[in-house]
């Protein structure tokens, strides 16, 4: 209940944040903030529950955004639909990525999941009709009404996903399907010799990350007014989906938020102030000393003061 | 049934049939293919060639999991406790999963075998923490939560005390008296000879001898097996 009436609140603080004076470039950069929070939670459910770690986010989060594209070229499909037809593809992608690779374990089928980018990436640089290796320019429609202007409506767009994700990720987190997961996590022959059908429920996993990583990537086309492979399929995304739950930490489902929210905070201060290179330097940094400092990530660190936590 | 690992045979047709009820005991020295043969029965493995029927159905094609849910449970000989869980956590996945009960009553039913296991006062405490010998518990409460017809202990008393042996024996005779059928692979030969009414010797993945404790002991064959020619 508590968690709901939270979760209501920020919604429509949210809502009443876009259509206050606020300047635009908050906005502008909340926007990409807020979509890491969708992102590392989305990852968070394989990655930190089922202890699959997954380097494909962009391919998962690429696919949503062309979905996006291909909808609005073609029946110029509103923002909703677009954002149904990534979360519907990114679905499918994950679960036919899971099928297929589910059954390695460990390094192996980390390995498998970045081949999905390069696979999606290549397919998408020969689809002439999304704009190829040149991409393509779009020309966003007029915004809705209480809206000034596209981006504020963006911004609110995903700050409901990011609400919306973390509701997909605590249901799963405290329900039997976590608790399966979780055996899954800590030995997969045990939870088969206690009735888990360890694979249904990876692949349910894998499934629900592609779902949420493409609707994701849906509203990114418009927020940009372009799209192109290169940037769409970025290895960044696999850095901040990974990354945000590592820091933030994998146990629970604040942790990928709470990483999200510094990791995306912090790049873009220092990418606008120092230098975008300096940003992925400080990334791998960070990454480096949270893996063998604090594994727990930081709700690790807090563990002992959070009731919550296990 | 058999089973290759490459080109290792590591049971080659070997054939036991166990009688609903029966104590059944499984011996042989190391790397004579024991574990191989419960990995195939539970699942955890899957044999090339022969069957394995259980209760009267062919389950050697079905997934781990579904035997499990059949009736078949075992522990493991090296414990694989859920880490990150509570000792009352692991005992809620298989109640969760083999007999689908609600938190509240999975939670009722496993401290009971808690406390008939003596793991009570440890419900709470991360199973990471645990002692071998808890551990070795704590695999046994887990299969027994999943209320198996046919459980399968897999060398659930190595490296405890005689009096904690006594302990788990009380267990499996109590289990089995209950109605479910016992097959247990062991080292400690006294505890086998005690509990089982049949036992079996494989040795390089066949069977060399079957019968009663009394008699295997003093099987010539059994004795070159385990002490050499």
């Amino acid at each position: 209940m508590k968690f709901w009436i939270s979760a209501a609140a920020l919604a429509l603080f949210a809502l009443g944040l876009a259509l206050s004076p606020v300047n635009e470039y908050f906005f502008y950069v909340s926007y990409r903030v807020l979509t890491f929070v969708v992102l590392a939670t989305a990852w968070n459910i394989l990655g930190g529950y089922a202890g699959y770690v997954n380097f494909g986010t962009p391919a998962f989060f690429g696919v949503g955004a062309y979905t996006a594209v291909v909808l609005f070229q073609w029946l110029k499909a509103p923002l909703a639909a677009q954002i149904a037809g990534g979360a519907l593809i990114g679905g499918l992608l994950g679960f036919g990525v899971g099928m297929l690779t589910l059954r390695l374990r460990g390094i192996f089928f980390a390995i498998a999941t970045v081949a999905v980018i390069f696979i999606t990436e290549t397919l998408m640089i020969n689809w002439r009709y999304v704009g190829g290796a040149t991409g393509l320019q779009l020309l966003r429609p007029e915004v809705m009404a209480p809206f000034e202007n596209y981006i504020r409506m963006l911004f609110v767009v995903m700050a409901w996903m990011g609400i919306a994700a973390v509701a997909v990720a605590r249901y799963v987190q405290d329900s039997w399907i976590g608790r399966g997961l979780r055996a899954v996590r800590d030995s997969e022959e045990a939870a088969e010799a206690s009735g888990v059908p360890t694979l249904k429920l990876k692949l349910f996993a894998c499934t629900v990350m592609g779902a949420l990583m493409g609707a994701a990537g849906a509203p990114m086309p418009m927020y940009l007014s372009f799209i192109e492979p290169a940037s769409t399929f970025n290895l960044d995304y696999t850095i901040g989906a990974l990354g945000s739950a590592i820091i933030g930490g994998m146990s629970h489902w604040l942790g990928p938020i709470i990483g999200a929210l510094l990791l995306g905070t912090l790049q873009q201060i220092i990418t606008v102030t120092i230098s975008g290179e300096v940003n992925v330097l400080v990334v791998g940094v960070l990454l480096v000393l949270f893996v063998v400092v604090a594994p727990g990530g930081i709700l690790g660190l807090f563990r002992k003061w959070l009731p919550f936590s296990r | 049934m058999s089973k290759h690992f490459g080109g290792f045979a590591a049971l080659s047709e070997v054939s036991i049939a166990i009688a609903p009820g029966e104590r059944f005991g499984l011996i042989g020295p190391n790397g004579s293919g024991k574990t191989t043969l419960i990995n195939c029965i539970s699942g955890t493995l899957r044999n090339e060639s022969g069957s394995i029927v259980f209760d009267g159905e062919e389950v050697s094609r079905l997934p781990a999991y579904q035997r499990t849910r059949k009736g078949i449970a075992r522990s493991f000989q090296v414990p694989r406790p859920f880490a990150s869980m509570s000792v009352l956590e692991n005992l809620l996945v298989p109640y969760e999963y083999v007999e689908h009960l609600k938190q509240s009553e999975a939670e009722k039913q496993a401290m009971e075998i808690l406390r008939r296991i003596g793991l009570a006062d440890k419900a709470m405490t991360p199973s990471s923490q645990l002692s071998q010998v808890e551990l070795r518990k704590l695999e046994l409460a887990r299969a027994m939560a999943a209320r198996p017809r046919l459980l399968i202990s897999d060398e659930a008393m190595a490296g405890l005390s005689g009096s904690e042996v006594d302990e788990v024996l009380k267990i499996l005779f109590d289990l089995n008296t209950a109605g479910i059928t016992i097959v247990m692979i062991e080292h400690i030969m006294q505890a086998v000879m005690r509990f089982s009414q049949r036992v079996v010797c494989l040795d390089a993945g066949r069977i060399i001898c079957e019968g009663a404790p009394a008699a295997i002991v003093k099987n010539p064959d059994v004795q070159k097996a385990y002490l050499g020619a």
